[in-house]
């Protein structure tokens, strides 16, 4: 058995509420935090770690923390980013349920080593239930004395808010989501100024994941090195991985950075192979915004190398031949996954998404999503596929915050591998419109 | 005593230097050299929603993209992604390229089409056409052909208030007169609603805006979607005859232009500068309530540029601003424009790449079939 950092305890019965949480080790790390070490040890381990930023992007968490601005007299802020919602993604939601205190321990760690006093949880707002539940956590937690003024006798005082969000994919942007937060339109702003300078109420503000945020307790149990040893190079310690689509076994699994895709996606511990009878034709390793790779690319990287869930192997080759780690979000698709389809499906999140404040992402995403129907019904044309691709450079890049790219890249990557899939599309509309119809031509076996 | 001053910035902004004031954003450099050098007003990027006298504004159309070649002279790398030259600062020893890079202009011409997706085109109608900065932009960046075939976004036209029209289909969506309304009025009741393509400019349940300073959200309006309702279809700008004129007002600068028709004044309006920025804001009383030369003081014709449509066949010689030396700028243009850019090619590129690309496809499924 793999080792397992977050989800040690999740099967303890009753381990939901504090008095089980408490006995299984629980809220030792803030004790040794508080009343031994200082806030600059903390972040300190923090680095040492080498955790990085669970939500999708991959920034070290310690070197984000490093950044904070403290002026004198100015609040200090820690959100953490619970607004989840990146379509097969779906790891925050089962922590949060399940073991709600771990989160709750590592937000009192992560804002004592920040300096806040006031830290926000932002739980997507179709997660009501999920709130509640952190909401009868943090008042146990009040109640035995972890928050509120001057805990553990140290002096320190937090007071942690659970903020529903208003259910809009756009807010899991950190931007964006500061400006919901304020009661605004949820907007990204232009960076610069970065939270880490202007956030939340125009103070210092640190972002995080509720993964990434999840890990400080183990991390200031166990220390920074020791998290550091499991995992490979800069991709150190465990992952949740959120798998589905057409594998044996969906749901959310912890795995060791470094694992291969090829045990992950095969072995009996994890997803169990792909179902019976059906052969792997494509995988979407982290979420709909990543690349698309096709089975051929999957366990093995262009170099013959093995592939393994890592930040750097599974980005090896670049986009042309590579994907992302991304929020872990691991999609299988099996033959009988029409990738036309799904590009459109993908792309019509993103058309519905998109907040419509900058030009290429308003105008382009919406642009993309007509053309992708117009093929997937059967009235696409050979010179579509070539304007998907070019509205698809033109929205990457260019936008205030990264939903441009995430909506760019799953159409780019898809018509860099399964071109002759679209052009089946085009050149048999009958065929292709016909129910439950799905490209036979060319297939890569995996 | 010596006053202190601040130490400038030396910029390169398209090969030419200029030192700015530290705060000052490329936008501005580039406008002070235009402002220092008529004949370089070419390279001064487009502004579709950053407007200065609204701070905050800009950042949104992504029109005035720029390639930063080297981010100061301490950290010469070049930054990564194209950057929005409205709202980003100055380092010193920046070099910025503008026109003088493919990928900007390439860049601009997608801006160009994403904007124009979405609108109705509707210039023969429009009261905004003649001044209208989407026109410009097009006019100067887009191409002459559209790629997109579907079903364009439309809303109802909303009255909102007696003086204003908001036409939705035509706006691009800038922010300028949300910004306008939240700091030169009191109270804020229109906003953007809705999300992506299908937002819009709207007020809270079609309540009506109702204040002393309403009407200026018709002048940052960089399009038709905000018009003023005393004088919708009354007239084409270029039929009109700008002239500044002021006149006591107890709740603004009272400096205005009016559009003359014959003798009539047929629309009032802030002034403009040469970026088509409002330089003092007006209230409505100004602007909808005095319809008569009485009630001015005339100082004379607006100065017009002499490329504007606003100034066909209207003025005597002297009083035209002096001509930005047509045929060396167009000399000057002419070497820059890359005969080697994507566009140009567009459609046959697209052709050979498709043709070649189902080749390929048809054969490999052929192989495919005969194994």
């Amino acid at each position: 058995m793999a080792r397992k950092i977050l989800t040690e305890h999740i099967n303890v019965p009753g381990i939901e509420t504090f008095d089980v949480y408490r006995k299984q080790g629980g809220y030792t790390a803030v004790e040794k935090a508080i009343k031994t070490m200082t806030p600059e040890e903390v972040v300190e381990e923090a680095k040492k770690s080498g955790v990085r930023g669970r939500g999708g992007a991959g920034f070290p968490m310690g070197m984000k923390w490093g950044f904070l601005a403290k002026p004198e007299g100015v609040p200090r802020y820690l959100v953490c980013n619970a607004d989840e919602s990146e379509p097969g993604t779906f790891k925050d939601h089962h922590l949060m349920k399940c073991i709600p205190h771990l989160l709750i321990e590592g937000m009192i760690i992560s804002s004592f080593a920040l300096g806040a006093n006031k830290s926000f949880i932002y739980v997507r707002g179709e997660l009501m239930y999920v709130i509640r539940i952190l909401e009868k956590a943090i008042a146990e937690a009040k109640a035995q004395g972890f928050l509120g003024k001057n805990i553990l006798g140290s002096g320190y005082d937090l007071e942690l808010v659970v903020q529903p969000g208003g259910g809009a994919y756009i807010c899991g942007e950190e931007t964006a989501l500061l400006e919901s937060l304020e009661g605004k339109r949820g907007n990204p702003r232009n960076k610069p100024p970065f939270p880490a300078v202007k956030g939340l109420y125009q103070s210092p503000t640190v972002v995080n994941n509720v993964e990434s945020i999840a890990n400080m307790s183990w991390i200031i149990n166990n220390g920074g090195d020791a998290y550091a040893a499991i995992g490979i190079g800069r991709s150190t310690g465990t992952k949740l991985i959120s798998a589905s689509g057409h594998i044996q076994k969906p749901g959310v699994y912890e795995i060791e950075l470094g694992v291969s895709v090829d045990e992950f996606l095969n072995s009996d511990e994890y997803c169990g192979g792909i179902r019976k009878g059906h052969y792997l034709k494509a995988l979407v390793a982290g979420g709909s915004s990543v690349p698309i790779l096709p089975a051929n690319l999957i366990t093995k990287t262009a170099a013959g190398e093995d592939r393994l869930m890592t930040y750097e192997s599974l980005s090896d080759g670049g986009f042309a031949t590579g994907t992302m780690l991304g929020s872990g979000g691991f999609i299988v698709f099996d033959e009988t996954a029409c990738i036309v389809r799904n590009t459109w499906n993908f792309s019509r999140f993103y058309h519905h998404e998109s907040c419509g404040q900058c030009s290429p992402c308003r105008e382009g995403t919406g642009w993309m999503e007509k053309v992708l129907h117009r093929i997937e019904h059967g009235h696409g044309s050979m010179h579509d596929i070539d304007l998907l691709v070019d509205i698809s450079k033109k929205i990457e890049g260019n936008t205030i915050c990264p939903l441009g790219d995430a909506a760019a890249w799953p159409v780019a990557s898809a018509i860099r591998h399964f071109r002759d899939e679209f052009v089946w599309h085009i050149t048999h509309p009958q065929e292709a419109t016909a129910p439950g119809a799905v490209y036979m031509g060319e297939m890569v076996l995996g | 005593m010596e006053e202190v001053k601040p130490q400038l910035l030396k910029i390169t902004f398209d090969g030419i230097e200029v030192e700015v004031e530290p705060g000052t954003t490329i936008m501005q450099a580039a406008r002070k050299i235009a402002e220092a050098d008529e004949s370089q007003g070419h390279l001064v990027p487009p502004a579709m929603c950053y407007y200065k006298p609204l701070p905050v504004s800009g950042g949104k159309c992504r029109a005035c993209l720029v390639k930063v070649s080297a981010g100061s002279a301490k950290d010469p790398r070049p930054m990564p992604k194209l950057v929005p030259s409205c709202i980003t600062q100055v380092q010193d020893g920046m070099v910025v390229e503008n026109t003088t890079n493919p990928a900007v202009l390439d860049t601009r011409k997608s801006i160009v089409e994403f904007l124009l997706i979405n609108h109705p085109l509707d210039c023969p109608i429009c009261d905004q056409a003649g001044e209208c900065h989407l026109q410009d932009f097009a006019f100067e960046h887009g191409s002459a052909k559209t790629r997109y075939e579907e079903e364009r976004r439309t809303f109802d036209k909303i009255d909102i208030g007696p003086h204003v029209q908001l036409h939705m289909t035509r706006c691009i969506l800038c922010y300028r007169c949300v910004y306008t309304a939240d700091q030169i009025t009191d109270k804020r009741v229109h906003g953007v609603m809705n999300r992506g393509d299908a937002s819009e400019i709207s007020t809270y349940i079609e309540k009506a805006i109702d204040n002393d300073f309403s009407g200026n959200v018709i002048d940052v309006c960089p399009v038709g979607a905000l018009t003023d309702k005393t004088f919708r279809f009354k007239n084409r700008v270029w039929f009109t005859k700008p002239e500044d004129a002021h006149r006591d007002c107890d709740k603004c600068c009272g400096k205005t232009t009016l559009w003359y028709r014959g003798d009539e004044v047929i629309r009032v309006t802030a002034r403009k500068n040469t970026w088509g920025e409002v330089t003092d804001f007006i209230c409505n009383t100004c602007r909808f309530e005095k319809k008569s030369t009485k009630d001015w003081v005339l100082e004379g014709p607006t100065k017009v540029k002499r490329s504007s449509v606003i100034s066909a066949n209207k003025y005597r010689k002297d009083l035209v601003a002096k001509p930005d030396f047509a045929l060396k700028l167009a000399a000057s243009q002419f070497k820059q424009i890359d005969d080697s850019r994507p566009y140009t090619t567009d459609e046959e590129t697209i052709r050979h790449q498709s043709i070649e690309n189902n080749d390929k496809a048809n054969h490999r499924s052929l192989a495919a079939n005969n194994n």
